[in-house]
């Protein structure tokens, strides 16, 4: 039986003489990736700075200007007004919120999913619900929202915790759902039951589904900070838009959404290594 | 000798579906009595029920009528002395061999080293601790079947019920694996009960084969195989026992087209 136990370790052996060789290609390939997703935003600004300057119009900032304003936002010493150098202020204050909707939603929403999803009673009782709200824009709740918790970072919290939370709920339900029904039986026959089933069986077996929920909400809930920060906070991403908005200032209004987009961008990034690392027995589910 | 009493006893069962607004008899009347440390085989060709029984042995599904009794004791679910072995394995794709197999010990609140041990001497006794640390995606499907093994094993499991264990495997580590159970059940004794459609996988296995036919499943036949083990595949004696295998399934099949599952 040793015999098979040892077939695959020395197929591995030989693919590994030519390795250099292979890192060698690998880094090519990675700089070529690097190069074609850099190269389309440059091509980007490119037309967006010709456009301005061939249609001469002086409502849409161009690049040099919004350059301009990301120096001054970020460092001060250019216009020195009252959003000069807060960049990090600005980024904190909606990284609180973000999370703590986002956060929220995964700490209701993943528990909520997996016994939704294993509890046949339970999914009777909620599923209608769930479907009956979920269709409403997030946008639509900002009235009530405001009635509920205030003028002030609950509501933003708490507009972006909806948003958040059905893709969360959905993703982790599906995942349960979709679970081989055998490693249920496998994992009861090996006298696994009650809570330990949903610890040990159920919550890892729903992980991959469960992390492309917390992927997709991560991103709805950077999507909606612009929204929830409508309801009057005076910090934050959204209300720097905001306030770009009413004072006119377009170059700051398209600085706020570069700065979301890499914010977004990068904390995407980190789930996606996150997700990698935890589902590294589910090799289908490496993005 | 003195008479033993049955390790399993299964008792006037049978099973009944619901498939949409009709019901279909998966098997009749059912009474076998199985003795401590038996291989059966259950064989038939598909869907005669043989599965089915299985499952309600396990305690997956329950019986419409009758009981299944393990020592005396009435099946009511699951429970670690019965360890299934499915075919697709069933293995939990997110542990490690090591982890699958300490899964069982892990259930009874023993201590981490408790699990360690044990997991450490099963996942030896099937030969796999090279691969102790990989996931199941990185196995063989022979690995995998072996980890299955192990994983109930490792867990007390005195019954081994065995649904086709072997039926997706090439040849080559078919054979391999049919040996090492039987070095296994030799071993450590325990019962054995297994499914398949193949003949040559019954006569080479089984003390006892129960031969199953359809429409409701029932028991056609019931013949002890006291061939001595080793047993050698090419002797006149094996072939007998083949060949007699074979007619008894095939007589109570009306459709030629069976045949081809049964020749395999």
């Amino acid at each position: 039986m040793s015999e098979q136990a040892t077939a695959l370790p020395s197929a591995t052996e030989q693919t590994e003489a030519p390795a250099a060789a292979r890192g060698h290609r690998r880094r090519i390939e990675q700089l070529r990736a690097i190069a074609l997703g850099l190269g389309f935003p440059i091509l980007l600004i490119l037309l967006w700075d010709r456009a301005v300057a061939i249609t001469g119009t002086r409502l849409v900032p161009s690049p040099r200007d919004v350059a301009v304003m990301m120096y001054d936002f970020s460092f001060g010493g250019v216009y020195d007004d009252a959003f000069s150098a807060t960049i990090l202020t600005h980024i904190w204050k909606s990284m609180t919120r973000v999370y703590g909707g986002f956060f929220l939603a995964a700490l209701i929403g993943i528990p909520l999913g997996l016994m939704i999803g294993r509890v046949k009673l339970l999914r009777q009782l909620l599923d209608p619900t769930i479907n009956l709200l979920r269709p409403i824009p997030v946008t639509a709740w900002l009235p009530l929202s405001m009635i509920f918790f205030g003028l002030g970072p609950n509501a933003a919290i708490f507009l972006v915790f909806l948003g958040a939370f059905y893709p969360i709920l959905l993703n982790t339900i599906f995942g349960v759902r979709s679970v081989d029904v055998r490693l249920f039986e496998a994992a009861a026959m090996l006298g696994c039951k009650g809570s330990a089933m949903f610890r040990q069986v159920v919550f890892p077996a729903s992980l991959p589904s469960i992390f492309n929920g917390l992927r997709i909400a991560h991103g709805f809930a950077w999507i909606l900070i612009v929204v929830g920060e409508m309801t009057g906070v005076p910090t934050g991403l959204g209300s720097v838009i905001m306030d770009g908005r009413t004072l006119s200032r377009t170059d700051l209004v398209v600085t706020g959404m570069i700065v979301i987009g890499v914010c977004g961008f990068v904390t995407d990034r980190i789930i996606v290594m996150i997700s990698n690392r935890v589902l590294q027995w589910s090799p289908q589910h490496h993005a | 000798m003195p008479e033993a009493r049955p390790h399993v006893m299964i008792r006037g069962v049978s099973k009944r579906f619901q498939v949409g607004d009709g019901e279909i008899d998966a098997l009749g009347r059912i009474d076998v009595a199985i003795d401590p440390g038996a291989f059966v085989c259950l064989i038939g060709a598909s869907g005669c029920g043989k599965s089915t029984l299985l499952r309600i042995v396990a305690g997956f599904e329950e019986p419409t009528t009758g009981e299944v009794l393990v020592d005396d004791k009435p099946v009511t679910g699951p429970g670690s002395d019965r360890g299934m072995v499915f075919q697709d394995y069933a293995l939990f794709p997110w542990m490690t061999v090591r982890q699958n197999v300490g899964f069982g010990p892990r259930q009874r609140q023993l201590s981490r080293r408790e699990v360690e041990e044990i997991a450490h001497e099963f996942v030896k006794l099937v030969g796999l601790e090279q691969a102790a640390n990989r996931y199941p995606n990185q196995l063989s499907g022979g690995m995998k079947q072996r980890v299955a093994i192990a994983r109930v094993l490792a867990n007390h499991a005195n019954i081994l019920l065995m649904d086709e264990p072997f039926g997706a495997l090439d040849a080559l580590t078919r054979e391999q694996l049919q040996r090492e159970l039987l070095q296994i059940w030799t071993r450590s004794r325990v019962t054995i009960l297994f499914v398949t459609h193949s003949v040559e996988e019954a006569a080479l296995l089984a003390d006892r084969v129960l031969v199953m036919s359809a429409g409701p499943g029932r028991i056609e036949a019931d013949i002890r195989i006291d061939l001595p083990r080793p047993r050698d595949v090419s002797s006149p004696e094996f072939n007998a026992v083949r060949r007699d295998l074979a007619r008894r399934l095939t007589s109570h099949l009306a459709a030629p087209r069976n045949l081809e599952t049964v020749v395999t």
